[in-house]
C-alpha cells in the first residue's frame, strides 16, 4: 500500500443509470487507486446508491464502463462478477440485516464466503471465524450465538468479518455507521480504519455524514441530481469547496 | 382387472409423455431439478403425489410394482398406491424387491442391491437442498446454475457448530457427478451410499412443487462433508430383535409404556425373507417345534 | 524543498450571491533543507491560507507550489496523500481525531501509515510523549478529553513523530507552558539539523527569533484590491 501503483484498481467511464426518463446517475467517471478510499457524498436521491449499485453490479448501467483489475465488469458473465462478489470484493450494507444471515451463527456467518470458495477443514473453518471476530472484536464466545441476539454495532461489525474473511481487495460501504449510536459510531470508524490500513483495501465509501467522510475517505465525489459536481482530495473539498451546492452542504453542517 | 373408466395407469398419455419428457432431461442432466407440469392426482400433496406421478409414466402392464413407505410394505400409503395401480393399471404388485421392475419408496431404499433392470422411484416432499438458507427460489436456481454450493455447507457447519457433529440424519445433501447438488429426498443418510453407482434407475418426483430430477445407472453421488468431519452412514447400534441382522437400518419400536422397545429392520420385505432362511433375534418367539 | 511561484488565491462565495474575494495574489517563496521561514503578517493577512494552500486543502487560483519537485496545484489526490504520508507534515492548531483512539496510536498512526511495525511506531510516540510531558496515564486514552495544551502538543507528537523532509507549523508554540515550549523549540532545532524545510507561523516573537531564519510577510501578497477593503 505503500507502493502509489501505476494502474488504478477500478476505472469508471462514462457510467450512466436512467429509471425511465429520471435520472439515476450520469456520465460518472474516476479511477480508485489501490488502497484508497474515495467516498461518495451527496444528499437522499443525489444517486450516490444507485452509482455505487452500479459499480458493484448490483444494477446493470445504461451507458459507461467499468473496469477492474481491466476487466469489464459490465458486461462480464453473471458469474464472473458473482464470483468477484464473493472474492475479491465485498459490500457492507447500512443495514447489517441485509448483509447477514440472521439465522445463521456469528461463526457460520464469517464461515460462508470460506466455504463459498472451497473451504472444507471445519476446525480452519472455524478457527478464521475465530480470528476476524476478534478483529472486530466480538468475543470469541459469541461465535455460535446468532446476530439476532447482538447489538446493532456488533451487527455491523459482524457484517464486516464476513466480508473482509476472504482478503478481498475492494469493499463496497454503504452508509455503513448509519443508525448506530454516535459512540459506537466512533469506535466503527476506528476499526475499519485500521482494517482500511492493514489490509490495504480500497474502499468506495457512500455516506451522507460528512464526518465520517473527513474521517475514513482520502478523496470525495459530491453528488447532486445523478452528476458529480465536484471531486478533490477530502479535505480540500470540506475546507475549500468550490461548487455551489458543496460550499452549501459543507455550510449546513453544524461541525465537520 | 383394470378399471375401465380410466387410462392405463391413470395419467392419460399426454401427460405421461410430459413427464416422460421431463424425466429423460432429468436422466440427461443427473441431479438437475427439471420443472414439469404436476397434475392433480387422487390423493393429498405429501401422500406420493409426485412419486405416482413417475410411476405411472414409466409404468407397463408387463411391470411387478413394489411401493414401500419408510421401508415397509403394510402401511396405509403403501398399500393404497399399490391398490391405486393394481385398479387403474392391472399390474401384477408384489412385496419383493427381488421380484419388482418397478419400486416407488418413501424414505427408504431397500436394502437387497438393486440391478440394472429395476427403477426406483422416489416421493420427494422438497427437492430443493438449498431451501433450508435461502428461501428465494429465483436465487436457489441462480445458485445451482453457477455451481454457488457454499451455503450447503454452512448448514452443515451450523450442524457441527450446534450439536458436535453433522446431525443431519436424513435428506443429507449430496454432490452428482461432481456438479449439482441434490437433496436425495428424507431417505436416512444411512442410504446415501447406495445412491451411487447403482445399477437401477432412480428417479425422483415431486408433486406439489412440481420437480422431477434423477441418477442414471452407475452415476456418482458423493455425500457433502468437511476433511475433520467426514460423512457417516449411521444407524442404531443394535441388531434387529426379530431377524438379527446387525447391518441392517432399524426402526425402534415401543412396545409397551414402561419403557420397553424393540428395534426392528425398516425394510419389511428383507427382514421377513432373513426369518423365512432361519435367522433369529433377540425377541424372536420361540420355535413351535 | 519547497518553492511557490506566482501564486494566488480568491473564495467564490456561491451562497452569498457570488461574490468572489482574491485573497492572494504573486506569492512567490522558497526554502531550502534545513531552513525555517516564519510567516509574519497581521491577523487575515493570509497566513494560514498560505499554508493550507501548500498542505492541499485549499486549492490554489494560479501559480504552482513545488514540495519535493511534486507541484500541489496540479497534482492528482493520491500524489498529496502519498506527499502527506512520506513527506510532508503538519502541525495544524486543531487536533482531528477519531473519538475513542487512544492517544498513542493517534500520535503513532503516520508511522503505521508508513508501514512501520505496531510496536516500533508506538515506542517513537511514547518517546515524544514523555519528551512533551503527556503524563503517561494519559496514553491510553482519547485526546478529544484533553485540556487545549495536552490536545496541543499531542498534534505536535504526531506533526514529528516521522522524519518528514518538509513541514508546516501553525502556532506550535501557543497555548504551551515555558518547559514545554522549549521542548518544542528544541524539537523544531532538531528537525532542521537533520535538514527539513519548514515554515511555520508564530506569534511568539521569542520563538520566532530563536528556531527562523528569515521571515517573510504575507502582507506583501494581499492583492492590491483586498489591501483597500482590509
Amino acid at each position: 500500500m505503500k507502493d502509489l501503483g501505476n494502474t488504478a484498481l477500478l476505472q469508471v467511464a462514462g457510467l450512466s443509470k436512467y429509471y425511465g426518463t429520471r435520472i439515476g446517475c450520469e456520465a460518472v467517471s474516476f479511477d480508485l487507486w489501490p488502497g484508497e478510499v474515495l467516498g461518495i457524498v451527496g444528499e437522499s436521491g443525489s444517486g450516490k446508491s444507485t452509482l455505487l449499485s452500479c459499480l458493484a453490479g448490483h444494477l446493470t448501467p445504461d451507458q459507461g464502463r467499468v473496469l477492474y483489475n481491466g476487466r469489464d465488469t459490465v458486461t462480464m458473465s453473471e458469474a464472473e462478477r458473482r464470483v468477484l462478489g464473493r472474492t475479491d470484493w465485498a459490500f457492507v450494507h447500512q443495514n447489517a440485516r441485509d448483509g447477514l444471515r440472521m439465522g445463521v451463527s456469528a461463526g457460520g456467518n464469517v464461515g460462508e464466503r470460506l466455504m463459498a470458495v472451497g473451504a472444507r477443514n471445519y476446525g480452519a473453518i472455524r478457527g478464521s471465524a475465530i480470528d476476524w471476530l476478534g478483529r472486530v472484536e466480538i468475543d470469541a464466545d459469541r461465535i455460535d450465538d446468532r446476530p439476532r441476539q447482538f447489538s446493532g454495532g456488533m451487527q455491523q461489525r459482524l457484517q464486516i468479518a464476513r466480508n473482509l474473511v476472504t482478503g478481498p481487495r475492494l469493499v463496497f460501504m454503504d452508509e455503513p455507521t448509519g443508525g448506530l449510536d454516535v459512540s459506537v459510531q466512533a469506535r466503527l470508524l476506528d476499526l475499519l480504519r485500521g482494517l482500511v490500513r492493514d489490509m490495504g483495501l480500497s474502499v468506495i465509501l457512500v455516506t451522507h455524514d460528512l464526518a465520517v467522510a473527513r474521517l475514513l475517505a482520502d478523496r470525495l465525489m459530491v453528488m447532486q441530481a445523478g452528476r458529480v459536481i465536484e471531486q478533490g482530495l477530502t479535505d480540500q473539498v470540506l475546507d475549500d469547496p468550490q461548487a455551489p451546492y458543496t460550499q452549501l452542504l459543507v455550510s449546513s453542517v453544524l461541525q465537520v | 382387472m383394470t378399471d375401465q373408466a380410466y387410462n392405463f395407469a391413470y395419467l392419460d398419455e399426454a401427460t405421461k409423455r410430459m413427464i416422460r419428457r421431463a424425466l429423460l432431461k432429468g436422466i440427461a442432466v443427473p441431479g438437475y431439478q427439471v420443472p414439469f407440469a404436476s397434475r392433480e392426482m387422487p390423493m393429498p400433496y405429501g401422500w406420493g403425489t409426485g412419486g405416482v406421478q413417475v410411476t405411472a409414466a414409466c409404468l407397463t402392464p408387463e411391470d411387478t410394482l413394489k411401493v414401500i413407505d419408510q421401508g415397509a410394505d403394510d402401511t396405509t400409503n403403501a398399500v393404497s398406491i399399490r391398490k391405486f395401480f393394481e385398479r387403474t393399471g392391472g399390474v401384477k404388485t408384489t412385496t419383493h424387491t427381488a421380484e419388482a421392475s418397478l419400486i416407488q419408496t418413501r424414505h427408504r431404499i431397500p436394502e437387497e442391491p438393486l440391478r440394472a433392470d429395476q427403477i426406483l422411484v422416489y416421493q420427494v416432499p422438497i427437492p430443493e437442498p438449498l431451501r433450508f438458507l435461502e428461501p428465494r427460489e429465483s436465487e436457489t436456481r441462480k445458485m445451482h446454475s453457477l455451481e454457488e454450493y457454499g451455503l450447503m455447507h454452512v448448514k452443515l457447519y451450523e450442524d457441527i457448530a450446534r450439536h458436535g457433529e453433522i446431525s443431519t440424519a436424513y435428506a443429507y445433501p449430496v454432490k452428482v457427478e461432481g456438479r449439482y447438488v441434490m437433496d436425495p429426498s428424507p431417505i436416512p443418510k444411512f442410504d446415501n451410499p447406495k445412491l451411487g453407482g447403482s445399477p437401477a434407475i432412480q428417479l425422483f418426483g415431486a408433486g406439489r412443487e412440481q420437480r422431477i430430477y434423477a441418477l442414471p445407472p452407475f452415476t456418482q453421488v458423493v455425500s457433502l462433508d468437511f476433511e475433520d468431519h467426514p460423512f457417516m452412514a449411521s444407524k442404531a447400534d443394535h441388531d434387529c430383535d426379530l431377524c438379527g441382522c446387525s447391518t441392517s437400518y432399524l426402526d425402534e419400536v415401543i412396545t409397551d409404556d414402561r419403557g420397553g422397545r424393540m428395534f426392528v429392520c425398516s425394510d419389511t420385505d428383507f427382514c421377513e425373507a432373513r426369518r423365512a432362511q432361519g435367522h433369529r433375534g433377540r425377541l424372536s418367539p420361540e420355535e413351535a417345534v | 524543498m519547497i518553492e511557490i511561484e506566482n501564486l494566488s488565491k480568491s473564495f467564490t462565495l456561491h451562497n452569498q450571491s457570488g461574490i468572489t474575494i482574491p485573497v492572494m495574489e504573486g506569492a512567490h517563496l522558497s526554502v531550502l533543507p534545513g531552513e525555517c521561514v516564519a510567516l509574519t503578517g497581521a491577523s487575515g493577512a493570509g497566513k494560514s491560507t498560505l499554508m493550507r494552500m501548500i498542505w492541499g486543502n485549499y486549492l490554489a487560483a494560479g501559480g504552482a507550489i513545488r514540495v519535493g519537485g511534486l507541484d500541489i496545484t496540479k497534482a492528482a489526490p493520491r500524489e498529496i496523500i502519498a506527499l502527506r504520508r512520506d513527506t510532508l507534515g503538519y502541525v495544524s492548531q486543531f487536533l482531528r481525531v477519531v473519538p475513542r483512539v487512544p492517544t498513542l496510536r493517534v500520535v503513532a498512526e503516520p508511522l503505521l501509515a508508513l508501514g512501520l511495525p505496531e510496536a516500533e511506531a508506538c515506542a517513537r510516540a511514547a518517546q515524544l510523549l514523555s519528551a512533551l510531558n503527556i503524563p503517561e496515564r494519559l496514553w491510553a486514552l482519547s485526546p478529544t478529553t484533553f485540556s487545549g495544551g495536552e490536545q496541543q502538543r499531542v498534534n505536535i507528537a504526531r506533526g514529528f513523530v516521522h522524519g518528514y523532509p518538509a513541514l508546516l507549523l501553525d502556532e506550535p508554540t501557543a497555548s504551551l507552558d515555558a518547559t514545554n515550549r522549549a521542548v518544542v523549540l528544541g524539537l523544531i532545532e532538531q528537525a532542521k539539523a537533520r535538514g527539513a524545510a519548514i515554515i511555520g507561523i508564530f506569534h511568539d516573537e521569542a520563538a520566532r527569533a530563536q528556531v527562523c531564519d528569515r521571515e517573510v510577510d504575507v502582507t506583501e501578497f494581499t492583492p492590491a484590491s483586498a489591501r483597500g477593503a482590509a
